[in-house]
């Protein structure tokens, strides 16, 4: 066995996880684990300009790739800067180990120097948390970390490490445990089989279903599956924002995004739909609107792996709880069998006459179906994602910031595979799309990857332009500039009379071309549609160069549809800014 | 309605701090928390009692039972139980209150534990509402200090919470 310092084995054990990336930044607390990876670690460690892009770019990496982001910070500040990003990956599950330095253990309490209690301001928003005692448990509460971020419903770890138990004078026995035992953790294998029969049984019975499918089927890896069987009872699919991509986009049976900025046909289907089968989504208030009036009609059969996300806002009329994989597989046996018993079932007439409502709504209002927006002379933001999907044949992965681009590019843009499509929806983490599109794009080096941004946004960790420049990662971010938090102004321009409180930055914008080209990047300004189709052109073109498209867009434009509120249903929209439902 | 939730948890630092944080970041309540050491150095038992609509407290369950230091749960009130609230109460007994306080502290099967010149401590044990109606009995007397356990509880018969 080899001896090794608390700080070799932190290394050690990295590289035996199988990491391919540590996204992180030195200081006072880490500097013994640095050394030991300087020294020993094949493992590349990525230099971000802010702590909050390391969580974020470990984040992107693992949206896109499915392995856990591995995130290295030091004590004090460095620890609350990856707040953010963890609490983003925390909302959205994503799996994520972060290891945090902390002040050697006989300081601990006393308000030393950058000490802060890391595993008490991060407890909220992690799936559970360590504090190293002993250097000695290093190795195994490594492995437990990975085990847990990984297994069940994903999420965030903190590893918090004082620096005396990483000191390279104190050597331990090196061994990197095999498998976990946690006897207070065990997530669930398989759904129970009654339940599934029953879920079989109702969805056979339907006559106007939904299948409402999230985030979960995305991090279960169970796309095929879940276009397995709704190809074969040909029921209509909705994506939430989380779960763009678990259903090909352009497949007929797509009804697109559902929610408050989703598509018409979508929420209409909802609101009139029979039976509903949620799978991986967890009812979100972005989806359901007010809640007491959320789909009178429909009997929910809900599959999720974790017992809170099952009627936590909406009552589940069948729960299932487990993995969506196993349960898919399941139900799909079931329903074969069924159908062998009866094949009457489902009934398709039934089913018949509801296409044919399904695709009145799309015809009526439908977002690729019929032109929803408006003419203008300026550039439409909703061109720019149909341009960029044009040019990068539907086939980047694309990350995003929050704010109206992030909604224009989940409707515009059709995500006909997982993982594809990286944004921040639970905590709406402006800044997450920079950092995120670093981490995506060291890790498919070869695919196409586009930031779509806005000039609010991109400001929030435009730093990262220079880790970009020091790493060579040529993404092509694709900033809507409107000028404005476009969000916050269009929220005011429809609920507080157009009094725009601080969403205009006046004449203080950066130019953006000088600001990429100092850190040593191609800017390219777009102010007139004819070009802007050759403009993105150009700029993909550049394959080895970090691109900024600073895209001047119509500002006065809104996302549509968007949900009535307060008390509307799921079929109250907004349909543009004088029509509604 | 009033549940009393039991927890066997594991004896790790901040581990009582996930439990107690998780009520006030998602706004239930806690009415009383009793914690201490089993027989088994590993685990500690703990017992709250906190109220809630059924889907509340559906949450609330399903969210402990979540946390990875939650070894094991029960809702202590789904079936036949002993709760039992253990209360030390120091009250000003002189003259003619000190024999007041004697028989009244009799009736409710308490016991004197300390006596002062002017003053008595009492014990009593038993459900959270026997406590109240003795405090409530005692209105007449000046009460100095409440101190409350807070309700442990276990279940009766065969049925046990244990790995
Ligand atoms: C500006 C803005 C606007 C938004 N507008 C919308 C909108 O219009 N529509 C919309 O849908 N969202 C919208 N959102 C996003 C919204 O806030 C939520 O993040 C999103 O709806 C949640 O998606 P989800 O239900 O798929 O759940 P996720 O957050 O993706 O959660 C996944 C669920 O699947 C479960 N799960 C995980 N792994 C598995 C597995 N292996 N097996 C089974 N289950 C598993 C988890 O337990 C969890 O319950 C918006 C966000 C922002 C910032
Ligand atoms: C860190 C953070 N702060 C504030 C918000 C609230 N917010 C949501 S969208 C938005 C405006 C975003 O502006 P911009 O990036 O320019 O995008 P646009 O809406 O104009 O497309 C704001 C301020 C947020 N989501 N995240
Ligand atoms: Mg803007």
């Amino acid at each position: 066995m080899e001896l090794l310092s608390g700080g070799e084995m932190i290394a050690k054990a990295l590289e035996d996880e199988g990491v391919e990336y540590i996204f992180g930044y030195p200081g006072g607390a880490v500097l013994h684990i640095y050394d030991a990876l300087f020294k020993t670690s094949k493992v590349p460690h990525v230099l971000v300009r802010h702590e909050q892009a390391a969580t974020h770019a470990a984040d992107g990496y693992a949206r896109a790739t499915g392995k856990p982001g591995v995130v290295l910070v030091t004590s004090g500040p460095g620890a609350t800067n990856a707040i953010t990003g963890i609490a983003t990956a925390y909302m959205d599950s994503i799996p994520m180990v972060v290891l945090s330095g902390q002040v050697a253990t006989h300081l601990i309490g006393e308000d030393a120097f950058q000490e802060t209690d890391m595993v008490g301001i991060s407890r909220p928003i992690v799936k559970h948390s360590f504090m190293i005692r002993r250097a000695e448990d290093i190795p195994a509460t490594i492995r437990k970390a990975f085990h847990i971020a990984t297994t069940g419903r994903p999420g965030p770890v903190v590893i918090d490490i004082p620096k005396d138990c990483t000191r390279p004078d104190a050597k331990f026995e090196y061994h990197y445990p095999e498998t976990v035992k946690l006897r207070s953790y065990a997530p669930a294998q398989r759904g129970h089989t009654g339940q599934i029969r029953k879920a079989a049984k109702l969805l056979l019975s339907a006559k106007r279903p939904v299948i409402y499918a999230g985030g979960g089927v995305i991090l279960g890896e169970s796309s095929e599956l879940l276009t397995r069987l709704a190809r074969k009872l040909n029921y209509p699919v909705t994506n939430t924002l989380m779960g763009l991509g678990a259903y090909p986009a352009t497949d007929r049976q797509f009804l697109g995004m559902l929610g408050m900025h989703g598509f018409y046909e979508a929420n209409m289907a909802m609101h009139h739909s029979d039976v509903i089968l949620a799978v991986g989504a967890r009812f979100d208030d972005r989806v359901t609107n007010t809640v007491s009036r959320f789909c009178p009609g429909a009997k929910i059969i809900h599959i999720d792996i974790d017992p809170t996300s099952i009627s936590k806002t909406v009552a589940a009329d069948i729960p299932i709880v487990g993995p969506v994989q196993s349960v898919l597989e399941d139900l799909l046996d079931i329903l074969e069998s069924l159908q062998e018993k009866d094949p009457k079932q489902p009934d398709t007439a039934a089913l018949g006459r509801w296409w044919q409502q399904i695709d009145e709504w799309r015809a009526k209002h439908g977002l690729w179906t019929g032109r929803r927006y408006g003419e203008s002379d300026r550039i439409m933001p909703q061109q720019v994602i149909e341009s960029l999907y044009r040019v990068t044949g539907g086939d980047a992965y694309v990350t995003s910031d929050v704010g109206q681009h992030q909604m224009f590019a989940a409707q515009y843009y059709k995500f006909d595979k997982p993982r594809r499509w990286i944004n921040s929806g639970g905590l709406g983490t402006m800044g997450f799309g920079l950092p995120a599109a670093m981490g995506v794009k060291l890790a498919f080096p070869d695919m196409e990857v586009a930031c779509v941004t806005g000039e609010g946004s991109i400001q929030m960790n435009i730093q990262e332009l220079s880790t970009c420049k020091q790493y060579s990662t040529p993404i092509k971010i694709i900033n809507l500039r409107n000028n404005y938090l476009g969000m916050v102004k269009q929220w005011q321009d429809m609920q507080y009379e157009g009094r725009y409180a601080m969403s205009t930055y006046e004449d203080s914008l950066p130019d953006f071309m000088k600001l990429v080209e100092s850190y040593g990047h191609v800017g390219i300004q777009v102010t007139r549609l004819e070009e802007l189709d050759q403009r993105m052109e150009e700029a993909f073109a550049m394959k080895d160069r970090l691109v900024f498209l600073d895209i001047f867009i119509d500002p006065m434009e809104h996302v549509y549809p968007m949900h009535v509120a307060p008390n509307g249903a799921m079929k109250d929209m907004w349909l543009s800014k004088n029509e509604r439902t | 309605m009033r549940r009393i939730i039991s927890i066997l948890l594991e004896n790790e630092p901040g581990a009582l701090s996930r439990v107690i944080g998780l009520f006030s970041q998602r706004g239930y309540n806690i009415e009383t928390l009793n914690v201490a050491p089993t027989e088994d150095v590993t685990l500690s038992r703990l017992t709250l009692t906190t109220t809630g609509d059924d889907k509340t407290m559906e949450q609330i369950t399903k969210q402990l039972n979540k946390l990875v230091d939650v070894v094991k749960l029960v809702d202590l009130s789904e079936g036949a139980h002993i709760e039992r609230d253990l209360m030390l109460i120091k009250v000003r007994a002189s003259g003619a209150m000190r024999d007041e306080i004697k028989r009244t502290t009799d009736i409710f099967r308490g016991q004197i534990v300390d006596v002062g010149p002017n003053t008595y401590t009492i014990q009593l044990t038993g459900t959270g509402e026997k406590l109240d109606s003795f405090v409530a009995a005692m209105a007449e007397a000046d009460i100095l200090e409440v101190v409350r356990s807070g309700v442990a509880g276990i279940s009766r018969g065969e049925k046990v919470l244990r790995l």
